[in-house]
């Protein structure tokens, strides 16, 4: 089994990535709704993502 | 819309064999459902994001949960997760079967590959439930 080491960022955004697609197929009724909806998910990981990242950053001083 | 809310509601359940071989085959193979109901190209997309997350899991070295007794946290944690693991379907049945056993070792990779593979099993029930919808006549 090939091995993966990934960062903490991409292990995230690969996450991130996953979980929209799936959220994005199952939620919506049309297609163009889906693709939003997707977008939408992966945008709100991403700013959690960043955001919580520089809280953390500037928690610590 | 309030009348319209309670008509959801009350909508009976439709005749198990309707929805049971959807929901059993989407079980078993992450997207399968879909394939079933002619809905391929979401099949398509279910099946790669959970086969990605899994795979990914397991390339991170993740541990597969065993059922637990114990306090009610050890419990939660440890039924809760293999549960999520078990629902993977395919997935999780050829990694054991192939003998895949990682010790839940200390690291952030080790941590994020354990996560990885109860939430593919997750992501497969948001799926299965799809799948149960679009077999029941609820969403096209």
């Amino acid at each position: 089994m090939p091995k993966m080491n990934l960062s903490h960022f991409e292990a995230a955004l690969l996450f991130s990535l996953f979980t929209s697609v799936v959220m994005g197929v199952v939620t919506k009724r049309t297609d163009r709704e889906r693709f939003q909806y997707g977008a939408y998910v992966f945008a709100c990981f991403l700013v959690a993502l960043f955001g919580l990242g520089w809280l953390m950053q500037l928690g610590h001083g | 819309m309030a009348k319209e809310k309670e008509q959801k509601e009350k909508q009976p359940l439709p005749p198990l064999g309707v929805w049971a071989p959807a929901v059993a085959l989407g079980w078993l193979v992450p997207g399968g459902g879909h394939f079933l109901l002619k809905r391929t190209g979401r099949g398509m997309l279910l099946l790669l994001s959970v086969a990605g997350m899994f795979l990914c899991g397991l390339m991170m070295g993740g541990a597969m949960f065993q059922p637990q007794s114990g306090d009610i946290l050890t419990t939660l944690i440890n039924t809760g997760g293999f549960v999520g693991d078990v629902c993977s379907g395919i997935f999780y049945l050829l990694s054991v079967w192939l003998g895949y056993n990682q010790p839940d070792v200390a690291g952030a990779v080790h941590d994020y590959g354990t996560k990885f593979l109860v939430t593919a099993g997750l992501l497969n029930v948001l799926a299965m439930v799809d799948a149960f919808e679009i077999a029941a006549g609820r969403k096209e």
